[in-house]
């Protein structure tokens, strides 16, 4: 969580690992932290050629006359060489443009790029040529390792610093050796590969493809569309199953999850009696690989990736034909499992399957389908804070969010563990005892139950929810208390809202949070102080019209901007902010394009031996640019038109303006509440993981 | 209201609801329709439990419902006595089309019986009226007390009729335990006003929580109030008093 991140980050060992893996120091963080604060200062004029040059290859022998020099864009065919020297020597390189980050050693942005117009012509020339090139560089088992996110497969794992993931402990169990070329593919080529880009691209000759009006009437598009329709049941006498499969088949992504035992739990599309052949295959391919010890991780047929994980008694399989690589799916099965976790505990889970191996999960989790239905439906259609492991707050002033955590702290009662403001989505607000901070991946689960899924809201009123939050502590569930408060109604109506609310997108959550299954009617004494106070002090309405506000487009943060969309995360704070999808990206394609380049993007630039700072690509959609440093993620895309340079100094000033607007755009500590629960209370206040099932089982 | 003849404002009083039931035979849709007269089609499970308030207006007073939905789900089986604990009032709902859910109604009305308040006033109420084809035959509403209702007693199995549990079997129960009775349509709309109407009016006054400021209500459980106005407990509430969605 964002409000925690610096001490956790300072204190895992994550870190440690992600600065080795770049090869920079920590004190160079710092130092580059400084000089971007010195620059800004000084003018906005100066600052982004200065930024860029942090983290340009400074390949160039005299930048200042680049600066005014705009050099064409090279020949494209001639330029393995310096592909290889940019992978063999990002270090160095880097060290080199410490060197030169002084503020009147200015570097432009088309210094930052120059390595990236090899990417740029492996894309247009075909994947398969360059990474002959980069499996020269690197034995191909790393370099397989290397188009992982790896970072992500951390952040769900436990660990407080979300996002600051030990590479190395995730690449040696990478076992898809045989897979080079589709992972590849996937990640290099995906627009000559990939059956998903294939969809995406079918309009690829219309000069502003992202636009949505640009697929409306494409027949592909109505298919993806179709991507989310129930399939019915079978027929008593099996009548429509050939074409109930078919309808299966043509999916583009499938999440089934199976007992060890081989027993169906749960699968995104259609009954289990219609695809029990289909589980019987993998389980029999899936166990065949564990009775040889050689566990099975993943695997390609067909066009479509399969991936598996193995938790405990239980078999995750994700299919995907939308071109995502195995550390992006394997995220989004560790999502799966987490909510099956939050449902039961993990004793309650190993408890079942050691009595009685065969177990049918499916009773115990019955209610739950339409979670993880909402989490695969979130995934399938893109989620930029799964891709990013990373949460998204909603602007507000620093003194107003500071009003808000004020009244939450004097609301506060004494059974609270945490207390959260969410608005659409967005948290707003968060209450949290001194040494614990939320786990993103908690709070995914906790959104998709109240912003995605319509169980919750739907019903109305107020709820009382018990769940086990595994990132806080896998053995026990905890209370929440939800209270929604619509964003459009105005003060004084609150009886009313309470009732008649049956749930926009937009609302406002108040999630109070207990380890004490009583409390129910003291946080509802809380939630009624909180409210009455903040509409008191006027906060309530200034989250309203945020909320009703929604994100800024991109060229109301840049004016005049060349940017379609960006993704801008704080590494430190595990936050990320982005602008409205708006106008470019309305329809549900549009977006799934949007989110494959952004998954495409994300693969490169952590793939663990590309040593990538930059990396910039263009195709026949658009033109796109990432670029990380120990600070930030920054992924952005612009329309097939634009320069490189245009995007280069858009991504600067989009970096100027999260710098401006940090604290307004994340939350920065987040309230702290001064009695804080230590640990050891929490502990014994949680509900002991119940030998709830052993009397039916 | 009705009484125009009563300048004073009408005592108020509120009463604990919990619902009970197998998972998905309409708790939430029964009490959508009764606080919010509205219906959702292929609602997703409630998780947990999900609290709501309610008035309703009987002839001489005010009552306020504060609802406990709870989920069906086996797994939440434990956190009910949470609910039932304090309620003066139970609605145990079954599925008409799926002789489980009596059973398991069953084993909720044994365990309120012996575990909730003694004074509780329990309602069995079978849902899905709509999906059995008497649905508008069975509309007049029917509690335990009056018997003749001829043409709910038969279930008539013609075709289309999913109806599994007969208005007899259902009736039968019910008096044997000494329940309220209903068979309701949270879809259609009928009988449900009528179910809180006859809870409201069984339950005794004396054992009402007394009339608080709003917000307030909930706090001070077991607390009584004699309301200032005698009101004659078993008068029913006529179909005008029905309906006021406020």
């Amino acid at each position: 969580m964002g409000h925690d991140g610096e001490e956790s980050l300072a204190t895992s060992e994550g870190e440690e690992e992600l600065a080795n893996d770049r090869r920079t120091s920590p004190p160079r963080d710092r130092d580059d932290e400084s000089t971007i604060r010195g620059v800004k200062e000084e003018g906005a004029g100066a600052s982004p050629k200065e930024e860029s040059s942090t983290i340009s290859q400074a390949r160039s022998n005299s930048p200042e006359t680049e600066q005014e020099y705009r050099p064409p864009l090279p020949p494209r065919p001639s330029n393995f060489g310096l592909l290889r020297e940019g992978s063999y020597s990002p270090g160095s390189s880097l060290q080199r443009s410490k060197n030169t980050s002084r503020p009147h050693l200015q570097s432009t942005a088309t210094t930052a790029l120059s390595r990236t117009d090899i990417h740029t012509q492996s894309y247009q020339d075909g994947s398969r040529e360059t990474f002959a090139a980069s499996a020269q560089t690197t034995p191909p088992s790393k370099a397989i390792a290397a188009f992982g996110s790896i970072k992500r497969i951390k952040g769900f794992s436990g660990s407080e610093g979300g996002d600051s993931g030990s590479v190395r402990s995730y690449a040696p169990t990478l076992e898809t050796g045989g897979d080079v070329e589709s992972l590849l593919g996937e990640v290099l080529g995906a627009s000559q590969e990939s059956p998903a880009w294939r969809l995406h691209s079918t309009q690829n000759e219309a000069p502003d493809p992202f636009d949505s009006i640009t697929y409306e009437d494409d027949e592909t598009t109505v298919d993806f569309y179709r991507e989310f329709d129930e399939i019915s049941a079978v027929a008593a006498d099996g009548e429509n199953e050939e074409q109930l499969l078919n309808q299966w088949k043509s999916k583009r992504k499938h999440f089934l999850i199976l007992s060890s035992a081989g027993k169906p739990i749960y699968n995104r599309h259609g009954d289990d009696n219609l695809i029990s052949g289909y589980i019987g295959i993998i389980q029999t391919i899936i166990s065949f690989y564990e009775g040889a010890h050689n566990q099975l991780k993943g695997f390609t047929a067909a066009g479509a990736r399969f991936v598996v994980m193995s938790q405990g008694p239980l078999y995750l399989v994700a299919i995907s034909k939308l071109g995502e690589n195995d550390p992006q799916l394997r995220v989004q099965l560790e999502a799966l499992y987490m909510q099956i976790l939050s449902t039961l505990t993990l004793p309650n889970l190993t408890h079942m399957f050691s009595n009685r191996p065969s177990t049918d999960l499916r009773r115990p989790l019955q209610g739950t389908e339409p979670l993880l239905s909402a989490l695969a439906d979130t995934f399938t259609r893109g989620s930029p804070p799964t891709l990013l492991s990373a949460l998204e707050c909603l602007t507000i002033r620093k003194s107003h969010r500071q009003v808000i955590n004020d009244t939450l702290l004097q609301t506060r009662c004494e059974t609270l563990l945490y207390g959260l403001i969410v608005a659409s989505g967005r948290l707003v607000s968060v209450v949290r005892p001194r040494k614990h901070s939320l786990h993103p991946s908690d709070l995914q689960l906790i959104f998709n139950m109240l912003f995605e899924a319509r169980g919750v809201k739907a019903g109305g009123g107020e709820n009382w929810i018990p769940l086990c939050l595994p990132g806080f502590n896998k053995n026990g569930y905890l209370y929440m208390y939800v209270s929604f408060i619509s964003a459009y109604e105005s003060i004084g109506e609150e009886e009313h809202e309470r009732v008649n609310e049956s749930g926009k997108p937009d609302d406002i959550a108040i999630l109070l949070i207990s380890a004490n299954k009583e409390s129910f009617y003291d946080l509802r004494k809380m939630r009624d102080a909180l409210v009455d106070e903040l509409e008191a002090n006027g906060s309530m309405a200034i989250v309203r019209s945020a909320v009703r506000r929604g994100r800024p487009t991109a060229t109301d943060i840049v004016p005049g901007t060349v940017l379609r969309h960006f993704l801008y995360k704080s590494r430190a704070n595990v936050q990320f902010t982005m602008p409205s999808y708006e106008p470019s990206f309305t329809t549900l394609l549009a977006r799934r394009r949007l989110l494959s380049l952004y998954h495409a993007l994300h693969a490169s630039v952590h793939a663990k031996n590309a040593h990538l700072k930059v990396h910039h690509c263009i195709s026949r959609e658009s033109i796109s640019l990432a670029w990380v440093t120990p600070l930030f993620e920054l992924y952005c895309v612009a329309g097939p038109q634009a320069s490189r340079n245009a995007l280069a100094q858009s991504a600067n000033k989009v970096i100027q303006w999260v710098r401006k607007e940090e604290e307004r755009v994340f939350i920065i500590g987040g309230a702290v509440s001064l009695n804080s629960l230590d640990r050891c209370t929490i502990y014994k206040k949680l509900t002991p993981p119940a030998a709830r099932y052993s009397e039916q089982i | 209201m009705a009484d125009s003849a009563a300048a004073p404002p009408k005592p108020s009083s509120s009463v604990k609801l919990v619902l009970l039931g197998e998972a998905a035979v309409g708790k939430s849709s029964l009490v959508l329709r009764f606080v919010n007269n509205d219906f959702q089609e292929n609602k997703e499970p409630t998780i947990g439990a999900a609290f709501l308030t309610q008035k309703s207006h009987l002839p001489h007073r005010t009552i306020k419902f504060e609802i406990w939905d709870t989920a069906g789900q086996e797994r939440f089986a434990s956190l009910a006595p949470m609910y039932y604990r304090n309620a003066q009032s139970a609605l145990v709902v079954y599925d008409l089309t799926k002789p489980t859910s009596l059973v398991k109604a069953k084993h909720w009305v044994a365990e309120l019986q012996r575990q909730a308040n003694p004074g509780i006033v329990i309602a069995l109420v079978g849902n899905k009226l709509d999906l059995t084809d008497e649905n508008a035959a069975a509309s007049g509403g029917a509690s335990t007390s009056e018997g003749s209702d001829a043409e709910g007693a038969e279930t008539p199995e013609t075709s289309g009729d999913a109806r599994k549990i007969s208005t007899k079997e259902g009736r039968a129960y019910a008096e044997e335990e000494g329940l309220l009775f209903f068979e309701t349509s949270a879809k259609t709309g009928v009988n449900v006003q009528e179910v809180f109407t006859a809870i409201a009016n069984a339950i005794p006054e004396t054992q009402m929580k007394g009339a608080k400021g709003p917000g307030a209500a909930g706090a001070g459980a077991g607390q009584t109030a004699l309301g200032s106005e005698r009101v004659n407990l078993n008068q029913r509430a006529e179909g005008a008093k029905e309906g006021c969605a406020c």
